[in-house]
Formats: structure tokens, C-alpha cells, sequence
């Protein structure tokens, strides 16, 4: 791959997904953007650079910055975020929130769904202590390809084997063949909707847990602080976000602290803003 | 070290899945059917069981519901590993006292979260 090629489809993916491109992996442009080639009738990552390079066809980019994401989830991913979930932060704010009775539950980079899903099916093993409330999961993510999937909610047998207890399997999910697709039931308590984490969160409303997971790993260090420091903002003080197994906020920012004992959740600090408002955060 | 008894008819299958078992550290035996695990099970009652359910002699069903009658025949966990993928087989499983299944074909990745699920791993 020519210099100039490479450099710009590492500038296009940083722009716009904050995918950093190091230029060792070219080898995963070659892999994933031949097929978009290939799907746009042009016979190499030269010419599709080219097109990129005179027309900047939004479609077109949508295509390559899509191909690049990885997408890989599981059901109940890495097993103790969940139970911490189901243990600790949902007692929490059913206490919490006794008042008002509604909880807003956010999947920030959702892929096929699995997450949203697992966080569906925990709600509804806990229904009795939910009787009058309203609990909303919202997942999103920047690849419509990923949502259209998460929305059908059908999944391979490969799929529900990983992660899913069998009782789920047999509880939650109907099987057409080969394949398992989510019971409407669990399907409903999620809403999906696309949406880019490096633009505007305003648009969202607040959320009093977010599960940002294995997305942050994609980005660089400016990006990951601009975008945990925007999630930080759309949080109640008494927020708790759950990040992946290979993530942290620890020389990142200083707005979330790890929660003592409970291994990948954090909490808002009380430290100082960014913009230097000394804002005493409460609890 | 934790125990596992393999039974399948199949000796690929048996192999594999010890290669797989071995891996995440249990010491494995095999049988070839269900009345070849039944005596093993008398012998000395294994930590896991990773059952086939087509099997001559005693097939998979028969072996769990035997199984579960004999004294310390709850000890056990049971995971079924079989072609066998449809809902009405899964149920029949569950409700005779298997503690998880696994639909054919497998890989080390599934048998690993199978048995996070039953905290044997
Ligand atoms: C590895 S998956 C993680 C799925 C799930 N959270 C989990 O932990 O299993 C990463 C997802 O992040 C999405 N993604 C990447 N960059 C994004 C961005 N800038 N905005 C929103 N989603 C993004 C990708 O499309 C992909 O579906």
C-alpha cells in the first residue's frame, strides 16, 4: 500500500470513528476494506483511495469507517461486570432512585446487542423488585450494519454459547433452526440508535449507568479523556460507569475513580472540572 | 486436580474434548457409553460428566436419570455435549438434572464459558 493511501485512510478512520491506526496494521486495512472495494466495483485500496480523495462521498466513508470497527461481543462479556451489575449497582439505585422509580441504563458501543441484551435479561430475573419502575436501556453505536443485527436480537449457536447460561437460552430466546432469536419481551426493554461517542452526548439526557466497554481500547489518549470526560457530564453524581476488562480512567482523567472492591466500575469524583469550576460533586 | 469423565461414542470426539478438558487442568477419563460410565461413576464419582446423548448400550437421557438416583449421583455436574440442538432436547436435559449443555459443534471457547457457568472454572 502506498504511503500517501495509507496515511489517508488512517486519517479518515481517526476523524471519524477515533479508530488509531497504527501502521502495523495495514494488514487489517488490506483485509477489511478489500470487500468494500470489491462491493464498489473498484479493484484495489488504491483506487478506493482515489474516490475517497476526489469525492468525498459520505456513503462511501461510512462504508470504509464501518469496516473497520471490530465488533466482537459476547453475552454477559467477561461474566463479573454483570453480577456486580445485578449485585451492587442496581440495589444501589433502587434505593436511590426511590423517589422518582426510573433508571436510565446506557450501552454506549452496543455491536450486535449481546450487552443491552444480558442487562434485559438481569432486569427481568429481578422484575419483583421492579414493579412500578421505569428502567430504560439505551444502546447505540456508531455501525448501523451492528444495530441491524442488535434489533433483530437473532443470534448463531455459536453465539448463545458464549456466556449465556443454558437457562437463559431456554428462557429468553426462541429457535428458528440453526438459529436463536431474542424473545420480544426482552427485546422491547431495549432501545437502539445510532450514534458516534466523539460527537455531541447532549443529545442523549442523562444516565445513571453507562457500560462503555472494549471501545475506549480504539482510541488515543486525547480521544479516550475527551470522550470518558463528555460521558462524565451526562451522569448523575451518583453514576456508575462500567468500563472493559482491559480499560481504565487512571491517568486518563481525574473525574472517575475505581470503586473500592468492585473491579471495572467507577464513580464520579469530586475533583475539580476540567474547566477549573471547583464543583463539589454530592456523595 | 478436578475430575472429568468423557463419554462419547466417538473416539475424535473424545479426544478433543479431553485435549480441551486437560487444557483447563482436568484430569480426564473416558467411557464409550452410558453403561461404561455407570461403572465409572460406582468406581469413584467424577467432578464433571461431559455427556453425549446418542450413544448404544445406555444412551445419554438414561445414564443422567440413573445417575442421579445413585448415592452421591448429585455430586456431579452434568454438561451435555451433543448434536442433539433443539429446544424439546434441551428441556428433557435440564429437567432430568443436567446443570448445562452444549450443542455440537464445539471449541475450547465454549467449553470454557460452559463451565464458568457452573463455577468449574
Ligand atoms: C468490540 S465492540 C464492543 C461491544 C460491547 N460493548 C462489548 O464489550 O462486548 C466495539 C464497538 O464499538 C463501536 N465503535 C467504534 N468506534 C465508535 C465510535 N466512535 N462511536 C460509537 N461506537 C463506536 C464499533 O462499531 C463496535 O461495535
Amino acid at each position: 500500500m502506498k504511503t500517501e493511501d495509507f496515511d489517508l485512510f488512517q486519517s479518515v478512520l481517526k476523524q471519524r470513528s477515533g479508530l488509531v491506526l497504527t501502521r502495523d496494521k495495514a494488514y487489517l486495512l488490506e483485509s477489511r476494506l478489500t470487500p468494500v472495494a470489491r462491493r464498489w466495483n473498484m479493484k484495489d485500496l488504491g483506487e478506493l483511495a482515489g474516490a475517497i480523495r476526489s469525492r468525498r462521498d459520505e456513503r462511501l466513508l461510512r462504508d470504509v469507517t464501518e469496516a473497520m470497527t471490530t465488533n466482537e461481543s459476547s453475552f454477559f462479556r467477561d461474566g463479573k461486570p454483570f453480577e456486580l451489575f445485578r449485585q451492587v449497582v442496581l440495589p444501589t439505585f433502587l434505593k436511590a432512585r426511590e423517589d422518582t422509580r426510573r433508571i436510565r441504563i446506557w450501552s454506549a458501543a452496543c455491536s450486535t446487542g449481546q450487552e443491552p441484551y444480558s442487562l434485559a435479561m438481569i432486569l427481568h430475573e429481578e422484575q419483583a423488585k421492579l414493579a412500578g419502575w421505569s428502567v430504560e436501556i439505551v444502546g447505540t453505536d456508531l455501525s448501523t450494519e451492528v444495530l441491524d443485527r442488535a434489533r433483530a436480537g437473532v443470534y448463531s449457536q455459536f453465539e448463545v454459547q458464549r456466556g449465556l447460561p443454558i437457562t437463559h437460552l431456554v428462557k429468553y430466546f426462541r429457535q428458528q433452526g440453526d438459529r436463536w432469536e431474542i424473545i420480544p419481551e426482552i427485546r422491547r426493554m431495549v432501545t437502539y440508535r445510532e450514534f458516534n461517542l466523539l460527537n455531541d452526548l447532549g443529545t442523549l439526557g442523562t444516565f445513571d449507568v453507562v457500560f462503555c466497554r472494549n471501545v475506549l481500547i480504539y482510541f488515543d489518549q486525547p480521544t479516550k479523556t475527551r470522550v470518558l470526560e463528555a460521558i462524565g457530564r451526562i451522569m448523575p453524581p451518583d453514576g456508575v460507569l462500567v468500563l472493559g476488562g482491559a480499560e481504565t480512567v487512571l491517568g486518563i482523567t481525574d473525574r472517575f475513580k475505581p470503586m473500592d472492591n468492585h473491579r471495572g466500575l467507577y464513580q464520579l469524583t469530586t475533583a475539580p472540572r476540567p474547566q477549573g469550576l471547583a464543583v463539589k460533586a454530592a456523595g | 486436580m478436578k475430575t472429568c469423565l468423557v463419554v462419547d461414542d466417538s473416539r475424535v470426539v473424545r479426544k478433543v474434548a479431553r485435549k480441551i478438558l486437560e487444557e483447563l487442568s482436568f484430569a480426564c477419563d473416558e467411557a464409550e457409553d452410558g453403561r461404561q460410565a455407570m461403572e465409572a461413576c460406582v468406581r469413584r464419582m467424577p467432578d464433571l460428566i461431559l455427556l453425549d446423548w446418542n450413544m448404544p448400550v445406555m444412551n445419554g437421557i438414561e445414564f443422567l436419570r440413573s445417575l442421579r438416583q445413585m448415592e452421591g449421583g448429585d455430586v456431579p455436574r452434568v454438561v451435555f455435549c451433543t448434536t442433539e440442538n433443539d429446544l424439546a432436547h434441551i428441556q428433557e436435559a435440564l429437567s432430568a438434572g443436567a446443570n448445562e449443555y452444549i450443542m455440537k459443534p464445539f471449541d475450547s471457547d465454549i467449553v470454557q464459558s460452559k463451565l464458568a457457568q457452573i463455577g468449574l472454572v
